[in-house]
């Protein structure tokens, strides 16, 4: 069993390297140096903030995209090929696949944050001249990123095992962005009464909480985070992915694909 | 080789549409009426900015810090007498980030002095610096540019002193400012307060243009207290000579010196015919409020990078 997951997982890793993928390094590239440099040029006292600020973000923004584009077309892509029928012919569970699918594009993204990660670091070192103990922080901000990419990776998943690529684009996305408000679903949860107040609060609940994933700026001042923060972040991240993967497997287990 | 042709014709064309392009484009500026953005400001709601940054808020602050120090930069440069944005722009930049410590400091510094050198607005300055000590309450130096922003600006003595303490008992305090929080209660608008206060903003900056600022600022206060001690002797030579001393020259014979006195550059300080003492070159003393000659506007400051 995870000889055939580790086998899907790498076959997608390699075909996310053949569509070029990797090439947003080159972006990023471009992007953070243009920045380290020119930054200082233009502001006052903030090089080092918008070093790590621009290159979380920008680490955060290009995995989400990869992670969304790559993952709808996971399961359709093969379906529209007809891989996907010789896939399931050999002795393959349908809940392998998605398993492997998901490995394999965690696996790019995890390749690609790793090469960004070093861009930041270089470029915090060109701005500062050297590292200081509270950089290290900066790990745990990209950590907390390939938490997030972990969930988004399930729920692109999720939508193309039952949707278009369009729609599922246009799902992931949406949720992408309420995530982001997930802390002002809840305030407004607050605000409601009856019924529509538990509506509210399990709809906050339920869409997955970005902001809580989201310590660039914290960890840009130099703020120490708790040990617990980043326990309960990883624990967090892991059921919802779970979630969102067992519903993948679920409907995909069930959708007829002749 | 058809197809070695069409590479070739199609690199030519992208060459010359693509160069023609930007040469036209430059044209249609020309053509164009000058336009400002200076003063636009589509987004004026931090509240509305900061969700719109999908919580990536610590990046948004940082291009809206980058964007007030432009606004500064250019208004300033061109000498201008209004600021009308600056004030928003700082609200929006701490905002979306309320522990951006250089928006406070350098922004109280913008926004607090008269025209063309800040936008006048001093109270606003006192209203940033107290947003960004209640968000940053062990920081110091806030309280430090809170109480200078009180003794330059408003000289209001009171509330400096009070800044100034409150901001003695935060972690790893500048020494000076409890001095500071004591001179400030008792001798106000003395020269030796000031020159604590601007020695103190020297060795606590590490930024290069605050550190220059205050460079100028304490070879401003070291030209005012010579040019009033040296026309204080002027004045006692004119009482007991009836005239004043023709050139400084015969007042060093006088007072039997060695060399005339001169200005922190070495240049000796002037002379004119009614007994008034002049700095030489006082456009290289941007903040001087002494020896200047009548009608004298001062330039924009040029900044000395090493402290005399």
């Amino acid at each position: 069993m995870r000889a055939r997951i580790a086998y899907i997982a790498h076959n997608t890793f390699r075909e996310a390297v053949r569509d070029r993928v990797l090439y947003n390094l080159i972006a990023f590239a471009l992007l953070i140096s243009g920045a380290a440099i020119l930054v200082g040029q233009i502001s006052i006292e903030v090089e080092r903030l918008v070093v790590i600020n621009l290159g979380l973000t920008a680490v955060s923004l290009f995995g989400v995209v990869i992670a969304i584009f790559i993952g709808i077309g996971l399961v359709s892509k093969e379906i529209e090929k007809r891989t996907l029928y010789t896939v399931l012919s050999r002795p393959v569970r349908r809940w392998e696949f998605i398993v492997g699918k998901f490995c394999g594009l965690a696996g790019t993204l995890v390749v690609n944050t790793f090469f960004m990660a070093v861009g930041v670091f270089g470029a915090l070192l060109y701005v500062a001249h050297k590292f200081s103990r509270p950089d290290a922080w900066i790990f745990v901000a990209l950590y907390f990123i390939v938490l997030e990419f972990l969930i988004i990776c399930s729920l692109s998943l999720l939508f193309s095992s039952f949707s278009s690529p369009l729609l599922s684009a246009v799902f992931a996305f949406s949720l992408f962005a309420i995530g982001s408000f997930a802390d002002d679903l809840r305030g407004f949860a607050g605000l409601t009464h009856g019924a529509a107040r538990w509506l509210a609060i399990g709809s906050a609940y339920l869409v997955p909480n970005f902001s809580a994933l989201n310590v660039v700026s914290a960890v840009a001042h130099q703020q120490t985070l708790s040990g617990q923060l980043i326990l309960e972040n990883t624990l967090y991240a892991l059921l919802y992915t779970v979630m969102a993967l067992s519903g993948a497997v679920l409907i995909f287990e069930r959708r007829n694909l002749k | 080789m058809r197809s070695r042709r069409t590479t070739i014709a199609a690199a030519v064309c992208l060459i010359v549409s693509m160069t023609a392009s930007v040469l036209l484009l430059r044209n249609i500026d020309r053509l164009r009426p000058t336009r400002s953005n200076d003063d636009v400001l589509y987004l004026e709601s931090p509240k509305l900015i900061r969700k719109a940054s999908l919580g990536f808020d610590g990046l948004m602050a940082c291009i809206y810090w980058t964007r007030t120090v432009q606004y500064f930069g250019a208004r300033h440069f061109a000498r201008a007498q209004s600021y009308n944005e600056l004030a928003p722009l700082l609200e929006i930049t701490t905002s979306l980030d309320p522990h951006l410590v250089p928006a406070y400091e350098l922004g109280a510094s913008f926004l607090a002095p008269a025209p063309p050198e800040g936008a006048g607005e001093p109270k606003r300055a006192v209203d940033l610096m107290q947003y960004g000590i209640a968000h940053n309450p062990d920081n110091w130096k806030l309280y430090y540019d809170l109480g200078f922003v009180y003794y330059t600006e408003l000289k209001d003595y009171k509330h400096a002193s009070e800044a100034f303490d409150r901001g003695s008992l935060a972690p790893n305090a500048h020494p000076a400012m409890k001095v500071l929080a004591a001179r400030m209660a008792e001798n106000g608008g003395d020269v030796t307060t000031a020159r604590i206060l601007w020695s103190a903003t020297y060795q606590s900056s590490k930024e290069n243009i605050i550190r220059q600022n205050a460079v100028a600022h304490l070879r401003a206060i070291q030209v005012d207290e010579d040019v009033t001690n040296l026309q204080n002797i002027v004045d006692r030579f004119v009482n007991q000579n009836g005239r004043p001393p023709t050139s400084l020259w015969e007042l060093a014979a006088a007072e039997h010196w060695t060399d005339v006195p001169a200005d922190p550059d070495g240049v000796p300080y002037e002379l004119s015919l009614d007994g008034q003492v002049l700095v030489a070159n006082p456009d290289d003393f941007p903040f001087i409020t002494k020896g200047t000659p009548p009608g004298y506007k001062p330039g924009p400051p040029k900044f000395h990078t090493n402290q005399n």
